[in-house]
Order: structure tokens, then sequence, then C-alpha cells
């Protein structure tokens, strides 16, 4: 047994509900009590699907068990298909009716049903949510792809599948539209996009493809082997995430395209890559050395970490991931920037690790950016899962020229607000520009009084806050003081601070002060020192100049 | 999953044999509205969900889930937003080694609450709750319960109930959750006088404003179950006259009324009409007279029916639809039609308890058409040819007939929001206003 507070992925069955949702003509009869048609509202709310997923549940009670689930699964399959004439159907059991073993691929072949039937294996008290849409892609995939038929037209552009994007994946749809655009413009012709928009029918042309493009190795990769083993397809093992990976990932596909790109990349990163410039534009000087944390799904976390290195100039202090398959690559990764990887499912290890390195951005999922709320650390989202606001209306890919472009913008804008903080911090306590003191252009008036209900709200978040931070300091039981709240707001070494230093603190500009409070503990600590004074102050300053 | 459309005889006045109705029907002295039973696929949460409430309610109390990696993601994703600090719940998630092996699975449990409660000092009632997954590997939980009980040398109460979807429907954890929690109150002495204990949970504002009604009343002795903090439990007796201030608890009342307490019948203290027949049943019960009510909250009364007249303008003459969720649906729709003239296209609800709406039925349009249950697919059929002006409905269903042009309000917000007693009545009205008043300024 794990304990686990919030987890990343969802079991296996919602993996493989990704892959139906995705794709079109599929129905997904699933084999489950009523609790588990939670998870429609993770397409419907979350990802602001417009339509329910194609899923059936069969729903059974307790008063089932005892008579006939089977018989209940049977109707429900032949009801599904009645009402929704798919051209495939999924069929498979979630955590409960997996231990009652009612094995729903021989009861749905049993009712010969005039489609391809798929009958999905996903261990629920083994497996996760990328698993298993990896293993549902590669099911569909091995059942329904067909050789090539017509021989290739040695005159035809060369063609490629893009595999791997999904439904409630992480900018997937812009992804996939920046992607296309980008092997257009190479010259290369896409064949079919799955699981996300392919029809059953589109995966029996699978094999028209000249190569495959694997954006989501997570979901993507099993699929890609199988075809790169029964129809000889090579797949990309590039990640097109950042300004450099993307420029990798067009010399992968035109050598695998046999087209010369040497024109295009002048072009390319002429027209549409700003994220370069930006970096390197005075402005940016001060993101120099920003010590980030990195933590998401491997693909996304390894991307991210050398974006981050390579080109915003930052220091990856720390890098994880909660995908355990992927625990190699993470490894190899965190020994280019000298780390030790994270590899946990356990939230509480993320924020244990994140209030240890006291980063100054972190990068991660959803979790991360409310550990970082917490903490008071800027964050940014790079990896799912993620949020309703994580799917947002305008077009913002991840992938590709504009993606490094967009990477740019939502890394370094959390840091701008990081600033615009100290400054209100600064001015907080100033003679004329405190809180209480109207608006300055208003004239000297007294503030409006706030509407009653504005007051309840504001009073029923600070209650909130307070119940948050007493539970999070419960949490934290008294071992852990150098690791509470408090630590990482304003830490509280074993030195204590003369009060002359303390002032000489606090004419250190705002922006490096917390940096400066760090270093100067951290040597006296080293060197068993109990009051820093104002000589301590400079000689950590001394010691830690760069 | 047959088609078994069945008008539910029991609704007439025939006493039924069907064990799904346990409750024998008791003649409510006016036709009761038919009752439409399908069996089909259920879109509804299952009673896991109210830890969500719960575990906000009773501010000292951890609930650990015993189940899946499924059950810990619906807790996560119903919740809607996750809570900033480590949240007084989690999931015990079993895995193919707890499978192989009950007798690990126990060791395994005993290991994971202990470390639980070294990091959680603050927990003075731990709540195992039982999944679909533990009840069909049939995990004593009871058991399991009764050890750590004793293992922690009660420092921790500790108590098990099941909120697993083949057993409970949303709202029907927390019933489960508060019948586990009635074994536990102290016993009032024999000779106490008689007092009135509030049952099911409400917002603290809500509470507060009933306490102040019922001191102002003169009613000195007023209990509220659940209670904030576990170390306040109330004692119960025969001398406890309980009234239920929500309309899922049939476990919970049974509890009750096991340890010798009396129900107070009333309809649910929802609307201006409800809350004081609510307040009005209690009051009667302690011998306090009608015109001493009235009088007590006339202010209230006449403030809160002039905001819900307001609303009325809004909604007076609009249809609505209510797909099966929280056992609320019929003192709502009750309130809707009554105070606002809404028009009950269809009311669903997961389970009708006969006795405990036995007011709240009488009280409705005769014509109404109820559902029991459900088959999501032809509710949709029946709710798309009606084609309502708005549609109260779970929260996979709401923007999918958001996108086929209807209007809908979720219903988990009537669970999460303060919508009992008088002050409240206008806001449960809005609930239902403001997508109308929406969808007429998007139009516009």
């Amino acid at each position: 047994m794990q304990l686990t507070v919030w987890t990343y992925e969802g079991p296996p069955h919602v993996g493989a509900m990704r892959v139906a949702t995705a794709m079109k003509d599929v129905h997904y009869v699933l084999h489950a009590p009523q609790g588990d048609t939670y998870a429609d509202l993770l397409f419907t709310m979350i990802e602001r699907r417009s339509a329910r997923p194609p899923v059936t549940y069969t729903t059974f009670q307790a008063r089932d068990l005892g008579s006939d689930t089977a018989e209940l699964f049977k109707t429900a399959a032949r009801d599904a298909y009645n009402r929704f004439q798919p051209k495939a159907m999924l069929v498979g059991s979630s955590c409960t009716a997996e231990l009652i073993q009612d094995d729903p691929g021989g009861l749905a072949l049993a009712l010969s049903l005039p489609i391809p039937v798929i009958p999905l294996e996903l261990p629920s008290y083994q497996k996760k949510e990328n698993w298993g849409a990896a293993e549902t892609f590669y099911q569909i995939v091995r059942k329904l792809a067909k050789p090539r038929t017509a021989p290739k037209d040695d005159a035809a552009k060369p063609s490629c599948n893009i595999l791997g994007p999904s439904a409630l994946g992480f900018r997937h749809r812009d992804d996939v539209r920046e992607i296309i655009g980008l092997l257009e413009r190479l010259g290369v012709a896409v064949n079919i996009v799955a699981p996300l928009g392919a029809s059953p029918d589109d995966i029996t042309r699978l094999s028209d493809a000249d190569f495959n493009v694997v954006l989501y190795p997570e979901i993507g990769m099993q699929a890609a082997s199988w075809l790169t083993k029964n129809f000889a397809q090579p797949s990309t093992k590039t990640i097109p995430l950042g300004m450099r990976a993307t420029r990798e990932f067009i010399m992968e596909v035109t050598e695998l395209a046999n087209i010369d790109a040497t024109e295009f990349l002048k072009s390319a990163e002429a027209d549409t890559a700003r994220a370069p410039w930006y970096a390197k534009s005075v402005d940016s000087t001060y993101l120099t050395g920003k010590r980030v944390f990195v933590f998401g799904d491997a693909t996304h976390a390894i991307a991210a970490a050398r974006v981050a290195h390579e080109e915003m100039g930052f220091k990856v202090v720390g890098i994880g991931t909660y995908s355990r398959e992927f625990a190699r690559e993470i490894r190899e990764a965190a020994k280019r920037y000298d780390v030790e990887a994270l590899i946990t499912d356990d939230y509480l290890d993320v924020e244990a690790r994140v209030q240890e390195l006291q980063p100054e951005l972190v990068l991660g999922t959803q979790m991360e950016r409310h550990i970082a709320k917490r903490l008071g650390v800027p964050c940014a989202v790079i990896s799912a899962p993620v949020h309703v606001q994580d799917y947002p209306a305008r077009y913002s890919p991840q992938m590709g020229f504009e993606g490094a472009n967009v990477l740019f913008d939502t890394w370094v804008h959390p840091l701008m607000m990081g600033l615009e903080e100290h400054l209100l911090g600064m001015f907080r306590g100033d003679f004329e520009f405190h809180g209480e003191s109207g608006p300055s252009h208003l004239g000297h008036t007294t503030p409006a009084p706030l509407a009653s209900s504005e007051v309840a709200m504001a009073h029923a978040a600070a209650l909130e806050a307070e119940v948050a931070i007493a539970t999070a300091q419960s949490a934290h039981p008294p071992i852990a003081e150098g690791n509470s709240i408090e630590a990482v707001v304003k830490p509280i070494g074993p030195a204590i601070w003369e009060a002359v230093a303390e002032r000489e603190l606090a004419k250190i500009p705002f922006f490096v002060r917390g940096k400066a409070r760090r270093n100067t503990e951290r040597y006296a600590a080293e060197h068993s020192i109990d009051l820093i004074t104002l000589e301590i102050l400079y000689d950590a300053k001394a010691h830690f100049a760069r | 999953m047959t088609a078994t459309d069945a008008f539910d005889c029991a609704a007439i006045g025939v006493e039924t044999s069907n064990a799904e109705s346990a409750h024998r029907f008791i003649p409510i002295g006016k036709i009761a509205p038919p009752v439409l039973k399908q069996r089909g696929q259920r879109e509804v949460f299952c009673g896991l969900t109210g830890i969500i409430w719960l575990h906000r309610k009773i501010q000292d109390a951890f609930f650990l889930v015993v189940g899946s990696r499924t059950c810990a993601h619906l807790i996560q994703s119903a919740a809607g937003v996750m809570i900033f600090a480590e949240p007084r719940f989690a999931t015990a998630i079993i895995d193919e080694r707890d499978l192989a092996g009950l007798s690990d699975a126990n060791d395994e449990l005993d290991r994971v609450v202990t470390r639980l409660l070294e990091r959680r000092p603050d927990i003075k009632l731990l709540f195992l709750v039982g999944s679909c997954p533990s009840e069909v590997i049939k995990l004593d939980l009871s058991r399991a319960a009764s050890r750590l009980s004793w293992q922690f040398d009660n420092s921790v109460r500790v108590l098990n109930y099941s909120g697993s979807g083949i057993e409970t429907t949303f709202t029907q954890g927390e019933d489960a959750c508060l019948a586990s929690l009635v074994p536990p109150l102290p016993a009032s002495s024999a000779e106490a006088a008689p007092a009135l204990m509030v049952v099911g949970s409400l917002a603290d504002v809500v509470e507060d404003q009933f306490a102040r009604t019922f001191a102002a009343l003169g009613l000195g002795s007023v209990s509220f179950f659940p209670p904030r903090r576990s170390t306040a439990l109330p004692t119960v007796g025969p001398n406890t006259r309980y009234i239920l201030a929500q309309p899922f608890l049939a476990d919970t009342a049974r509890a009750l009324e096991e340890r010798g307490a009396t129900r107070i019948a009333a309809p649910f203290p929802l609307g201006v009409e409800g809350t004081t027949a609510w307040i009005g049943a209690a009051s009667a019960c302690f011998g306090i007279n009608r015109d001493k009510v009235l009088s007590v909250t006339k202010s209230a009364r006449e403030r809160a029916a002039s905001a819900v007249s307001r609303l009325r303008l809004k909604l007076e003459g609009k249809r609505i639809f209510f797909f099966p969720d929280s056992q609320l649906e019929i003192p709502i729709a009750r309130y809707l039609s009554r105070e606002l003239g809404m028009e009950l296209v269809e009311v669903g609800t997961p389970f009708l308890h006969r006795q405990h709406l036995e007011q709240e039925l009488a009280m409705l349009p005769t014509e109404t058409q109820l559902s029991e249950g459900q088959d999501v697919e032809r509710q949709l059929d029946r709710c798309f040819a009606a084609n309502p002006d708005i549609v109260v409905c779970g929260l996979g269903l709401a923007n999918p007939l958001e996108a086929k042009g209807l209007t809908t309000k979720w219903s988990i917000e009537l669970v999460f929001t303060p919508i009992q007693g008088y002050e409240q009545a206008a806001d449960l009205a809005e609930l239902f206003a403001r997508p109308l008043l929406r969808r007429q300024l998007l139009a516009a």
C-alpha cells in the first residue's frame, strides 16, 4: 500500500480513455462501478471538450456481484454498439472489475459485433495512466494497421505519421498544428496524426507513410516500435522542444525524408524564432544563473532542463519525473547538470526537495505549481498533469519555433511577476505608497471601502490561507524546523544576526537580499560562527563572490 | 440493464416487495407523483466524494481511503482544485502485493496508518473509508479500525465506513460516515430533558444562523451533528429529538433511532417556506407555538421573501430538468416550483427515501415526473426531447449539454454552497438564475 495525497497520474483505464476520446468513431465499453464515471469530467471540464467521452460504463452495483455482472457487461456493449455505431470498440475493466474477472474481451467477442473489438488488459494495481494510454494505442495499431498495398510512388513527396498526441495532453492540440506546419514547410506530407483525430480507417493506412514522428514517447513509442518492426517505418527520436532541439529534429527529419533543409533552417529561424534574440537581449541579463528546479513527465522534464540550461542561461539545480518507466533517461539527464535525479510519484517528496533546494523558478506540473505557490517561488507549467487554465483559448504550442517563443514568455513572466512582488514588498512600508493611502493620482482621498461581498471574500480567503498554513505546519513535525515554510520565506539559520548587520542587509537590493542572507548564514554555519556581525556579512560576500 | 420501465407501485399506495425500497410506503394523504425507474449507466459520483466537504466540517478528522489509484484520482478531480496545504484526506493505494495476501494487506494498512499518525499528531479522529476494491476483496476495515484504536491506546479514535461506488452514491457517503459516528456518541442520562439534535452537515454560517434562531425561540439545548470537532460529540438517548437538515441520511437516522432518538418529521430547510416549516416542526416538538415561531423569524422571513421575489421575476415559468445526483433534487424542486414558479419537467434522484421525503413529496405538483436511479442515455434522450430552459446535472454532462444549446447548472455546487435557511434562500435561487442570465447576455 502506498499513502498518496495527490497523484500525478490516474489509473491505466484513464489512459485508455485519453486515446478513445482523442479518436473518431471509437467507443470504449468499460466494466466499472458508477463512481468511475467521474473520469468524464476530466475531459469535459478540465479540457473543456464539448462532447462526452465515447465511453460506456457498466456501473455494476454491490447487488449485481452475487448475480451476473458478465451479462450486464454484454448488455452494455450491445446497447453501446446500437446507440453509437462505432467503427471499432475497445473493451476492458477498471480496477474493481479487474478483481471480479469477468473477461470483457471474451464477452465482447461472443457478441459477434460487425466491427473490430479490441480487448485491453490494463493491470490497475501495477500500472498507471501513461502506460495505459501507450498500451491502448499500441493494441489499436496492432489490431487495425495493415501493410501497405499500393507501391510507393517515387515522385510523391516524402510522408510521415505523427504519433502520440492524445486527449487531455499538455498542449498536444497546438504542438500538432505547429509540427504539421513545420513538416509541410520542409516538404514532408503528413499522412496520419494518431491517436488525436484519427479514425479506425486512418489507422489501417499508417503504413502508407515513409516514417513516423513520435512527439510524445510516453504514449506513442510502443506503437512506433511495432510499426518499425512490422512495416520497416523508422521513427524520429528527437523531441522538438526548444530552439536547439527543433533544429536537431529538422535535421533528423531531413535525413529520414532524404531532403535538404539548409536554406529552410536559415529562413525559418529568422522568420519566427524570437526566443534566441530575447535571451541575448540585455534585459535578460538578470536571468543568468537563476536556479531552476524541473519536474514533470520524462520527455518534458529532460527537454525543459536543456532549454533552461542552454537557451535561457539558467542553472538547473534539480530534475525529476513521476514516470518510473523513464527513470534511466532522467538519471542520464541529471548527470549532465551534476545533480541528483528525483524519481518519485509522491508529491510530498517533491515538495521536500523544492524546500531543500530553494530554487528561484520551478518548472513543473500543476502539483509543483501548488508547491511553488505555497513556498512563494515563481513557477511555470511544463508538463501534464495540468488544470483548466493550462488549456488556453489561444494558440500556445510548446514545440517547434513558435513553441520556443512560448517557452521564453511563459518561463520569464513569472520571474517578472516575482520582481513586481518584491517591489510591492519594498514599498509596503513607504511613507507615501503604503497600502492605506489612496491612489496618488486621485489626490489625498481615503480609499473607497470594499463592497461587503468583497470583504467577505477577502476574509474567507484569509481564513483559508490561515488554515492552509496551520495544516502545513502541523504537517511538518518539529524535527523539520529547517525545512518549515518559515525557513523558505525567511531562513532561520543557527547564527544570530547582529542588529547593525541586519540593517546593512536591508540596504542590499531586494532581488539579491534573500540570496545574501542565505549565503551569509551558510558561511556562518560552515565556520561555526554564532553571531553574524557586519564583518562576517562582508566576509561572506567576499567568500561567495563570483 | 434490460429495459424495465416501471412505474413504482409503492408510489400509489400499494405495498412493495422490491428489496430496493426497504422503506415501506406510508400513505401521505394525497396521491404521490409517479416514479420512473430505469436501469442503465448511472452517471454519478460515488460516496468517496463526500470527503471533500466532510473533512472541512469535522476539523480534526482525517479520511483515509483504502482503495485504488482511481479513488485517489477521483477525489482530487472531483474537488476541482487542489488545496494548497497537505489535506486531511489521503488514499492508501492497494497494490498487487496487497491482493496476493490479505494478512499482508492488514499489516500494510497498519504501517500506513502508523506513518500517517506520526506525521499528523493533530488528528483525533481517523476514518478508514472503504472503496469498491476494498469491498470486493473483503478487506475488513471494521476489524482494522478496532485493532488500530487499541494500538494507539485510544489517543486517536479510528472508525470505518464505506464510500464505495458499488454501495453508495455521492451524498450517501456522508450518510455512511455519520452513521459510523453514531455508536461512539456518549449516552445522555436517563432523566435528561428532551434536547434537539440537528443532523446533517451544514456550512458553519448556516449552522450559526439556525443556532441563533433556536436560541431566540428559547430552545435551549441544541446540538449539531456532525460536530466541528470530534472531541465535542453530542450526547444521544431517548431524550434526543433529531431533525434532519439533509435528505440523504437514511442510515444515520436508523442508527440514531437505535440509540433511542426520535425523528421530527419536517420538510427540509430550503426556501422560505421549507425553512419555516422545518423550524416550526422542531419548535412544536418542544411546545413552542406557531405564533412565537412566526414572530421570532419575522424579519428574516420578510427579508428572504423580498429577495426571493426579485428572483421570481427571472425564474417564473422556466422549465427545469434534474439529473439525479445528491438526493437534494426533490426539496430543491419543491422550492423552485412553489416559491419561484418554475415548471418541473423531470426530477431525478439517485435514491428516493419515501419516509424522510413524505412532506416534500406531498408539496410537489401532483403530475411531477420523478425518476429514481438512472439510465443516462435514455434520460438524455428525454432531456433533449423536452428541451428544458435549464438542466441540473453533473460535471461530466454540463459542457456537452451547453454545447448542444441547453443551459445547465452543476449539481455539485448545490452541495458545496450554503443553501439552507432564510438568508440563503435567494442565493439558492440565484444559482439557477445566473446561468439563464448568462446565456441571455451572451446571446445578445
